[in-house]
């Protein structure tokens, strides 16, 4: 009746370990796979293919009518955008998450509790429907367009379709991202450290800098990863408010399914988007491991 | 003997953990408890009580050794066929259900039908006095009503031992008090052998018919209260229950010794080499200086009400406790001389 | 001086909230403008409800959407809580295996999406509303996890004890002590994957076969062919769905017993 508590343990852990080594691990694998072969045949790979890089190679250099290799930046430059974006909307998150975690810690239960939801609330809704309606406010014969063209020197500044408009998309987004990992933190903070802070001779912002924020430390790491990496791989907003000049890796991965149909090099610049989100993440977890030492 | 204990603890150890990392929690305990017995396991947290108590509720499995409830083997049975009931020491009720149905839980888990559960809880409920707060849920009782119900719980099914772990640890000093005159009542009234853990010496000199004292996973001492606390056998037992005063002394031939300052006695036992007396400071007296067996000076005197406790400074460089209750005679002046009077058979030799 | 207040803080609390609502109001309000034109504005009616509550696409999308979202919440919301059930415990190796159980939170959809895709072509899966199935399920697994498990961790495990105690074996323990008092936990996780689900576009985009695409697919590709008032209603429709589904959650995250 009893039964091997590690025989049981294995028997409800099946069915979970079993799904995601089988639509997360196995379909990664072939991912990587696949970026080594060629385009080709009906589905889009040609399986029979000599795996190499090419597809890597493709990404910097492109071969010329005499077949020397030069350098081609256009992939380089959607990459190069991707990161700064990504940089960008981190820093966003930041310089106004942090401010609302402060605040929300400062409120009362029940208030905390409100303002708890209606942070959380956004970050369920659907993703393409919230940028939708960036799209809407945004547009060149919208109200805001129209109010900032009638104030503006130079007359109608486009609101949309430039990088400007993805970072206002992206920040919308994922600012729930940066605000709840710093809310736990500075809920969690003792408030008489500060008290100490002062009684020592701190001001107000130099105890802010010198303990509060030394303090928040792992929940502004935590919340950048949460805004950073998401961001690196968007689809959504870049396809929405960035037009056709503004894109980012997330597009070019999805063109390479769609129009183009280059399967392994699409294959390829995924594996390119895990590799930068692997080396952010073990930087931070580097970091970290040196922090605690 | 063993087949008319209620519980029977043959030589079982338990420990836990693998490797570097393992513990011996229980080392090679044995005890046999009576029918309708009040046995307590007093120790101090780590001591191996708890386990003890888990290992016969079935909650952990013991390594070596047997364990028997009214002569039946239940070594390797599970909780559930075990015919004893845990009060838990943070009561455990289930949160989603009312107070009538925790306490009926294990009368439904036996098939009683459903007009005998009505009973059996009204008469558990009757026994603690919380009939009116059948309907309630845990939620809502003092933590005084929530340790009735754990109670009423554990007795509806008529277990053959109840096994109670710190029941009364989450509660207030005065409800303690009044709880532990109610649990010596309704062992009385169920008539059933009831298994005790604390940390609390008062507490388990109280309640108890017999005192099991454990230390270190062993159990050093065991016996009624009353010799628990008169004749204390190890010097850690001595030290946990009450006050005590202990003398470094050399044993010499014909039963007499010497103590620190050259003053030889005899005692009631056999000893040999250096050893450790004991006596409590109520058995201590005062007298003049240069009487009595060893000298000292009064560095310290508490007036406690009842009683006033004298502490000495012994020519040595020791410290002992004097409990004077007779607070009409002679009192010493702080700073004065005294000689103290240890009668011999208030002494006590100690195992280390 | 109150040490927890700091200057500023509280007018840039108020921005980021405005900033976080006045796109849903802006969208919320066109959805009620008569006019064709989807963002001049003329007078309230409720014309591209009836619009979109008559148009047999829409129809169909909304049907796909809930029927993905409830099986593949159903299916994640069972094994996740099977897995909650092993990682209550602490074991040598759990918590790799939580981060195995969280990976599909971490990874960027977009690569997992492609990877599904051809997975699925290579072994002859047929796009569609199957495929989605399979694909959701894997990655609403944490979302209906963290919540099992956080309910789980705040349940005293003496209860298990107690139940067992009073001679419920393990089966009967679970059915009349463990699922009662997890229940709320379960449906809390239910409830976010299928939330998940439902707003899911992604990985719909790349599995959706011909004739199964789902709302959010739906909307895409109505955005991207011109914005109608039409789109504003539908939006809406879903924001009021997910608000009115989390609330739920997050009340029944709440609930003491």
């Amino acid at each position: 009746m009893t039964g091997n508590p590690a025989l049981r343990r294995l028997g409800l852990l099946t069915p979970a370990l079993a799904t995601i080594a089988l639509l997360i691990g196995l379909p990664l694998i072939l991912l990587i796979w696949i970026s080594l072969l060629q385009k080709g045949g009906s589905s889009g790979v040609d399986w029979n293919a000599a795996p190499s890089l090419g597809n890597y190679i493709r990404l910097a250099w492109e071969e010329d009518f005499d077949g020397t290799m030069i350098l081609n930046t256009s992939y380089l430059v959607i990459l190069l955008r991707s990161v700064l974006q990504a940089a960008l909307t981190t820093g966003l998150s930041l310089l106004f998450g942090l401010p609302v975690a402060l605040w929300m810690a400062g409120l009362s239960r029940g208030q905390r509790d409100l303002m708890l939801l209606l942070i959380t609330i956004p970050f369920w809704t659907n993703l393409l429907v919230r940028n939708y309606a960036w799209l809407i406010i945004l547009r060149e014969d919208g109200w805001l367009a129209q109010a900032v063209g009638s104030v503006s020197p130079i007359g109608p500044i486009p609101l949309l379709y430039n990088d400007l408009a993805v970072a206002i998309g992206l920040t919308y987004s994922f600012l729930p991202f940066m605000i709840l990992p710093l809310y736990t933190v500075f809920e969690k903070f003792d408030w008489r450290l500060l008290e100490a802070a002062h009684d020592l001779g701190a001001s107000r912002s130099r105890a802010l800098r010198r303990v509060l924020i030394p303090i928040a430390m792992p929940g502004i790491a935590a919340g950048s990863l949460l805004v950073f990496i998401p961001c690196l791989g968007a689809f959504v907003t870049p396809a929405l408010l960035g037009g056709g000049k503004t894109l980012m890796l997330g597009n070019i991965i999805q063109m390479q399914f769609g129009a183009s149909r280059n399967w392994p090099f699409g294959a390829a610049l995924a594996v390119v988007l895990l590799a930068l989100m692997l080396i952010v993440m073990v930087a931070m977890a580097i970091w970290r491991n040196r922090r605690v030492r | 003997m063993t087949d008319s204990s209620a519980v029977s603890i043959r030589s079982v150890s338990k420990g836990f953990g693998r490797g570097t990392a393992a513990v011996r929690v229980l080392e090679n305990v044995s005890v046999e408890i009576g029918q309708r017995e009040f046995f307590t396991l007093l120790g101090p947290s780590g001591c191996g009580k708890t386990t003890l108590l888990r290992l016969i509720a079935g909650f952990e499995t013991a390594d070596q050794g047997s364990i028997s409830i009214d002569g039946q083997d239940v070594t390797q049975a599970p909780p559930f066929r075990r015919p004893v009931n845990t009060v838990f020491q943070n009561y455990a009720l289930f949160p989603h259900m009312t107070v009538e149905q925790n306490v009926g839980f294990a009368l439904v888990e036996q098939q009683m039908p459903a007009d005998r559960i009505r009973a059996r809880v009204g008469e558990a409920l009757e026994m603690v006095r919380m009939q009116s707060f059948a309907r309630r849920r845990p939620a809502e009782l003092s933590g005084g009503q929530q340790q009735r119900v754990a109670l009423a719980r554990a007795l509806a099914p008529r277990p053959r031992v109840l096994l109670l772990d710190e029941p009364l640890s989450a509660l207030d000093l005065k409800l303690r008090k009044e709880m532990q005159i109610e649990l010596k009542l309704l062992q009385a009234e169920a008539g059933i052998t009831f298994l005790f853990v604390t940390h609390d010496q008062e507490e388990a000199l109280t309640l108890s018919d017999r005192v099991a004292v454990m230390q270190g996973g062993r159990i050093l001492q065991m016996g009624p209260p009353r010799d628990i606390y008169e004749a204390p056998t190890h010097r850690f037992v001595a030290d946990f229950i009450g006050d005590i005063n202990l003398i470094e002394a050399e044993a010499l031939p014909d039963n007499a010794v010497r103590l620190p300052g050259g003053t030889q006695m005899s005692l009631p036992h056999k000893a040999r080499g250096r050893i450790t007396l004991a006596i409590r400071p109520e058995r201590a007296r005062i007298l003049a200086p240069e009487a009595g067996q060893l000298q000292a000076q009064v560095i310290h005197t508490a007036y406690l009400g009842t009683a006033l406790v004298h502490k000495l400074a012994l020519a040595d460089g020791g410290t002992f406790l004097l409990r004077q209750s007779d607070l009409d005679g002679p009192q010493p002046a702080i700073g004065s001389q005294v000689g103290l009077g240890l009668p011999a058979e208030a002494l006590r030799v100690l195992a280390q | 001086m109150n040490i927890r207040r700091f200057p500023l803080t509280r007018e840039i609390s108020l921005l980021v909230l405005v900033y976080l609502y006045v796109p849903v109001v802006v969208l919320v309000g066109y959805s009620f403008n008569a006019n064709r034109t989807a963002t001049v504005w003329s007078h309230a009616s409720l014309d591209w409800y009836g619009r979109i509550l008559a148009n047999p696409t829409i129809q169909s999308a909304a049907k796909n959407s809930l029927v993905l979202a409830l099986c593949a919440a159903t299916a994640a919301t069972v094994i996740a809580l099977l897995a909650a059930l092993a990682t209550s415990r602490a074991f040598p190796g759990r918590g790799g295996v939580e981060a195995v159980l969280n990976t599909p939170l971490i990874l960027p959809e977009i690569v997992v999406a492609v990877a599904t895709l051809m997975l699925f072509v290579a072994l002859g899966v047929q796009l569609g509303l199957g495929a989605m199935i399979l694909a959701h399920t894997a990655f609403c697994i944490p979302f209906a996890y963290l919540p099992i498990r956080a309910r789980l961790e705040g349940m005293n495990q003496s209860f298990g004890e107690a139940a067992q105690d009073l001679y419920a074996n393990r089966f009967r323990c679970f059915r009349r002590v463990t699922l009662p008092l997890l229940w709320p936990g379960i449906m809390a996780g239910f409830t976010l994957a299928f939330v998940t689900s439902l707003d899911d576009f992604l990985t719909s985009f790349f599995l959706s076969g011909p004739g199964t695409t789902t709302l959010p697919v739906y909307i895409f590709s109505s955005i991207k062919a011109g914005i109608t008032p039409e789109i504003n209603a539908i939006s809406t429709v879903m924001l009021v769905i997910s608000v009115l589904l989390v609330s739920l959650s997050f009340f029944l995250g709440r609930l003491r017993r």
